[in-house]
């Protein structure tokens, strides 16, 4: 295929990143192209989330290149890395709890212009049925279910090319889970190129064309969704035997 | 009878400054979770501006305030900009010393600027007084126009909080800033905003506290500073509605207290007051209990 000659969407390429003194991220490389479903999978502590927050802007490498549609963004902040079409749906769902469930939607469209705001919610709705029902509701008495749905519409409102989603399915009861997969392929099928963090290794395994191990900070295992799947030490490490 | 009425109504009066005052607290408070211990002195400084405006330059009063509020407005931003966003990430403790630090600092250059000796500010404003009772029971312009712009301010920042795109944007830095950031805000330049508006709010406190009570000098500041603190916190401190109400109460307190109980203890009894609501409302009258996020 014509993939290998054409530049990744998102390139990430030996970032290295720090708290404080503890060397969180050691050196991971991967690379999400247009259209994909690539899944990061790794245990608990791995280094998934602070990668994306890394990817996001919210975290600074202190070494290592991100790129995004073939440009730099590593020091650029995450308030202006949205608006160049990445959108981070954070680990926690963290929506504004006080705040209501349209205005919630609203911030996520705050790099937009005003006029495109109305066809945006409308979309949102009609991809998520229940909270138009619950527009005018305080986000902080949905369920968690809900708001998961909240924190992906708040994410689809700045029209990403590219989504992050960090352990959307966290804490949701099975046919939840079933329904967020469900609509992670929806997406995909309209267009939206996705990275997924889970540790529902399986089901993420399962959706995504690539994936890409993380452990303790390096990856250690990458390829296709499949063959990652197959892998006996994936198999032993994260699918149970 | 009458006189009850005349305190209330001066309680009202003088609660409404603590309210405008608390307001620039609270703000700051919700989305920066600092005490911006330098408020009360921004106050005096815009006393001073708006002072030397009339009584130097001969400005009409309304454009003296305005120049007061855009004064303010810039120390505000800069204030911000070189003594706390540096210290974003720095413990809680050395944001307070900087903010007390902030405070002093600016007491001392109004002192070496305008000196020590008390400033009789003029008489600002004359939009008529209201007469009842026959005459009893007068109340002035002053106390009109602070309740008025109490009324306004209260209004127009509840309008520019909820419908406005930057205000949406402000409670959403203030309930979470990563995950503001994440939606496109500009955290840094949303911060600048409240500073920016709180200490125009100081401005008119401070041109309103001295129409009422016309003796300007470089500690002016301090203690309706403190007093408009306790406000915010007996409200509930990062509520813009609780600022208002313990405003409010605290000023009909404080002039009830000192009318019928004790002149010389009218102080005592605020903060005797805070330390009651505190022991049974520690998140205060209208504030929501803390649930500190990891």
């Amino acid at each position: 295929m014509s993939e290998n000659n054409r530049t990744p969407l998102l390139k990430v390429d030996d970032i290295h990143v720090y708290y404080g003194s503890i060397h969180a991220i050691k050196g991971v490389s991967f690379e999400v192209n247009e259209g994909e479903i690539v899944t990061l999978i790794g245990a608990n502590g791995a280094g998934k989330s602070t990668t994306l927050n890394t990817v996001s802007g919210l975290l600074k490498p202190r070494m290592g290149m991100i790129s995004f549609k073939g440009e730099s963004i590593v020091g650029m902040g995450a308030s202006r890395i949205v608006a160049k079409g990445m959108a981070l749906c954070p680990e926690g769902r963290r929506v504004f709890q006080q705040m209501t469930v349209r205005e919630n939607l609203e911030m996520g469209g705050f790099t937009r212009p005003a006029e495109e705001i109305p066809a945006s919610l409308e979309d949102v709705f009609k991809r998520f049925p229940r909270l138009k029902e619950r527009e005018k509701q305080v986000a902080g008495t949905l369920s968690g279910g809900e708001q998961q749905m909240l924190a992906m519409g708040r994410a689809l409102m700045s029209k990403p090319t590219l989504l992050m989603l960090d352990e959307p399915s966290m804490g949701l009861a099975p046919i939840l889970v079933e329904q967020i997969f469900d609509i992670i392929k929806e997406l995909h099928a309209a267009g939206v190129t996705i990275l997924l963090v889970e540790q529902n290794a399986q089901m993420a395994l399962s959706v995504a064309n690539r994936a890409y191990v993380l452990g303790t900070g390096k990856i250690t295992i990458s390829g296709d969704a499949e063959q990652v799947l197959n892998d006996d030490r994936v198999r032993a490490a994260y699918l149970g035997g | 009878m009458v006189s009850f009425l005349r305190f209330l109504i001066n309680g009202i009066s003088l609660g409404s400054v603590y309210a405008i005052i608390a307001l620039g607290y609270t703000m700051v408070y919700g989305i920066a979770k600092m005490l911006n211990f330098a408020h009360g002195d921004v106050i005096m400084v815009g006393a001073y501006i708006a002072f030397c405006a009339m009584s130097y330059m001969n400005l009409p009063p309304l454009v003296a305030v305005l120049l007061a509020m855009v004064v303010c407005t810039a120390l505000g931003v800069v204030i911000e900009g070189l003594a706390y966003r540096p210290l974003r990430q720095a413990a809680k403790l050395a944001v307070l010393i900087t903010a007390i630090g902030v405070s002093y600092f600016l007491q001392n250059m109004a002192l070496l600027i305008w000196s020590s000796n008390p400033k009789v500010f003029p008489s600002v404003f004359n939009v008529g007084q209201i007469r009842l009772f026959d005459g009893n029971l007068v109340i002035s312009s002053e106390t009109i126009l602070t309740i008025v712009a109490n009324i306004v301010i209260m209004i127009a920042l509840t309008l520019f909080t909820g419908r406005t795109k930057m205000g949406k944007a402000m409670r959403a830095v203030s309930e979470d800033k990563g995950a503001a950031e994440l939606m496109g805000i500009n955290v840094n330049r949303t911060i600048s905003l409240t500073f920016a508006i709180g200490s125009a709010l100081a401005a008119i406190a401070g041109v309103l506290l001295c129409s009422s009570y016309p003796t300007l000098q470089p500690t002016t500041g301090s203690m309706p500073g403190i007093k408009a603190f306790t406000a915010a916190v007996f409200g509930g401190i990062g509520s813009i509605p609780g600022a208002m109400l313990g405003g409010l109460l605290l000023g009909v307190i404080e002039i009830l207290g000192k009318a019928y109980i004790s002149t010389e203890l009218g102080d005592a009894l605020v903060f005797a007051v805070l330390i009651i609501v505190l022991l049974f409302k520690p998140a205060g009258l209208l504030g929501k209990p803390m649930n500190e996020k990891v």
